[in-house]
């Protein structure tokens, strides 16, 4: 996606998906699939037991987040990894350009990771003249259409196979039909060569395990377990809060994340990291590095909004939300769409710039309802939406409510406005609807009819009886 | 023992552009028995500025509600949004202020009018006649912050020549949201469509709800692009059902 479409606001980077034709149907069909067999994966299961235990662990484990990481800094190096705690996504991006450099890497193969998109490894490393290929097939769909993710889980979901086709066609010159097993064995041929021609594999972290010092990488395709075992060196980018205590956390929180993540009650490749390759070992990397990631989530510990890091990147939230639905990922402007973005962008990159996307939510709930960790997220965008005004309220918009709440903190000036109202709306209501509204509510009667205030509201009706 | 008296919170939504809905609310209540005081003190629950951030603001208007029904027993609103702002989110709103506890009370007798019927009053079927192929939409916040779960469709389930056909997502949000139809149109619109497709491959000439908020929209939207559905309220709909009221009785 070019950097014109991730600039603006959330309406006009709506606006433009939107226009994508295609784009809403490909995804809600999607997203149905998933929730169809995520119904299946959590069937009989005692789900609202299985959240509540996912709550517990994921509120104490990010209470003592730093004792934890120390932990895990600890057990990680005992068993030879390399751990670097990056401050900022830059820090991160230096170190691993320090370890490309140190190794003479020309050519990257990299496992989906979330983390690695926040802090534009991918295009840092380009820059400097680094080969970077996404294995994950959704990711390298993405890629070669040089976009970001459009979804956590599912990166390429706002595509339909007929675009794929013809992007595959155009890139590589092929002449594939839209069969997703065609075009998957292509891809994979494809894939193969770059995996054994790696000198840096480069992946994300599901979760890290403190006591053992390893690390879980969860796919479907394998490539995580490619990345981190064919090449020399496996570099795993980790947000700092996607850790457990121990093994016995790990297996309540697993089914949740591939239950809500994929509808899937066990995933098709769990790999774990424990350190590089060992004498005895046939194989595996010789050299592990962990970069655990900061960038912005310690100023979210310490405040109200700490419970959006207990998050496990499922994307749940996103499936279920019927905003996300019309418009994907890339309407968020960042790289986290949907209810998890609306609240975690504005906390890592500021008011300032992503104070809207709170807005970008009907507050039906439905993301609170799925969330396998019941993380609050409705409620963390009404209080988004609270320090948004406390902090940049427009002036219009204060006086609006300042000037409605007022006149509505009496009965008397409710009534006056429902008189008022039926004056003003006089020329514009024909059969108690109005086509046109003025001012803001044209915004409502662009697409819509608005009811005309009645001739005679409930309380006169009332009254007069 | 139910309360024998309750009092009306009609809606700002009702009151001002669905009066028939506060109407055939009072119908129901006292088609039961109930009687129906209405304080005319009330205005509104506060939530659109509340749902905007603004929170003194939303205060003032919600003042207007502990007020209204401070004797009151227990207090029925035909709107599980309108609802939930005051069960869930006075308590919140008032916390650490003087009327704390006001709101807290308020907030424990407050109930939606489907859940009303059914789960106070004990009505396990409504008798009535209503021919018509009815979709009925769960309006998000009765849904998730009440915790509504079919008190509606138990009192449809009861007329006689009302088919109800269930859409493909039922529990989808219309794109109402209060302000987030101002807010973001475009998209308020596009999840309408979304609704209203669903809708409409049903083959339903009514899609029913308990919120006015979300039938003033998708009916916004259904008269804009001439759809042969018409939005009805559940209230509307049962008092029609039980001849309480005329079909068609409007302004």
């Amino acid at each position: 996606m070019s950097e014109e479409a991730l600039a603006g606001t959330f309406e006009e980077r709506a606006h433009l998906q939107l226009q994508v034709p295609g784009l809403a149907t490909a995804i809600g069909r999607a997203m149905d699939t998933i929730l169809g067999n995520r119904a299946l994966a959590f069937a009989g299961a005692d789900l609202e037991a299985m959240r509540e235990a996912g709550e517990a662990i994921r509120t104490h484990t990010v209470a003592s987040l730093p004792a934890y990481l120390e932990r895990f800094a600890e057990t990680a190096r005992a068993n030879g990894t390399n751990v670097f705690f990056a401050e900022t996504g830059s820090e991160a991006v230096e170190y691993v350009r320090g370890v490309l450099r140190a190794h003479e890497a020309r050519l990257v193969v990299k496992g989906k990771s979330m983390a690695a998109e926040e802090i534009g490894l991918n295009h840092a490393l380009e820059a400097d003249g680094t080969e970077v290929v996404e294995t994950d097939l959704g990711e390298y769909i993405v890629q070669v259409a040089h976009e970001p993710p459009s979804h956590i889980i599912v990166p390429a979901v706002h595509k339909t196979r007929g675009q794929i086709r013809d992007l595959f066609n155009r890139v590589h010159g092929t002449d594939l039909p839209d069969e997703p097993e065609r075009i998957t064995k292509f891809a994979r041929q494809h894939l193969r060569e770059r995996f054994l021609a790696a000198d840096v594999g480069i992946t994300g972290v599901n979760f890290a395990i403190a006591e053992a010092g390893s690390f879980v990488i969860v796919t479907n395709e394998g490539n995580g377990r490619m990345c981190s075992s064919l090449p020399h060196v496996h570099i795993a980018i980790m947000g700092m809060e996607r850790i457990v205590p121990s093994y016995r956390e790990l297996a309540v929180l697993m089914p949740l994340l591939t239950g809500s993540a994929t509808g899937q009650r066990v995933t098709t490749y769990m790999n774990f990291v424990h350190g590089p390759r060992r004498p005895q070992d046939p194989d595996g990397p010789e050299e592990v590095h962990v970069v655990v990631l900061d960038n912005g989530r310690s100023s979210i510990l310490e405040g109200e909004f700490r419970s959006i890091l207990h998050c496990i990147r499922c994307g749940a939230c996103q499936n279920v939300c019927p905003v996300y639905r019309q418009v994907g990922g890339h309407a968020y402007g960042a790289v986290y769409g949907g209810p998890i973005g609306a609240v975690l962008t504005p906390l890592l990159s500021g008011l300032e710039r992503f104070g809207d996307l709170p807005n970008a939510s009907s507050l039906c709930a439905a993301c609170t309802d799925v969330c396998p960790v019941r993380i609050p997220l409705h409620d963390h965008l009404l209080e988004l939406r609270r320090a948004v005004v406390l902090e940049r309220a427009g002036v219009a918009e204060r006086e609006t409510f300042g000037l409605w709440s007022r006149a509505w903190s009496r009965a008397a000036g409710y009534r006056l406005f429902a008189r008022l109202a039926r004056v003003g709306q006089w020329p514009l209501a024909r059969a108690h609807r109005i086509r046109r509204g003025p001012l803001w509510l044209s915004r409502w009667t662009r697409d819509r009819d608005l009811p005309a205030v009645a001739a005679r509201t409930f309380r006169e009706r009332r009254r007069r009886s | 023992m139910p309360p024998a008296r309750v009092a009306l919170f009609v809606t700002c939504l009702a009151d001002l552009l669905f009066p028939e809905v506060g109407e055939a609310t009072v119908e129901l209540l006292e088609d039961q028995g109930v009687r129906v005081d209405f304080p005319e003190q009330q205005t509104c629950c506060g939530q659109p500025a509340f749902n905007s951030g603004f929170h003194e603001e939303a205060r003032r208007m919600a003042r207007t509600l502990l007020a209204a029904f401070e004797g009151a027993e227990a207090v029925v609103a035909p709107s599980g949004s309108c609802a939930a702002m005051v069960r869930v989110y006075f308590p919140r709103l008032f916390e650490g202020t003087r009327d704390e506890a006001r709101a807290k009370t308020l907030a424990a007798k407050t109930y939606e009018l489907s859940e009303f019927l059914v789960d106070v009053l004990g009505v396990e079927s409504l008798a009535g006649s209503l021919h018509a192929r009815v979709t009925y939409h769960d309006a998000c916040h009765g849904l998730r912050e009440l915790g509504l779960a079919g008190q509606g469709r138990k009192l449809l389930a009861g007329i006689e020549g009302l088919e109800l056909v269930e859409m493909a997502r039922p529990d989808a949000c219309c794109g109402f949201g209060g302000t987030f139809s101002v807010r973001l149109p475009e998209m308020a619109t596009a999840m309408a469509d979304d609704k209203l497709d669903q809708a409409s491959a049903t083959g339903a000439d009514l899609i029913v709800a308990g919120d006015a908020g979300c039938l003033m929209h998708l009916g916004g939207r259904m008269s804009r692009t001439g759809s042969a559905m018409r939005p009805m309220h559940l209230a509307v709909l049962l008092a029609q059902a039980r001849g309480l009221r005329a079909p068609g009785a409007r302004r």
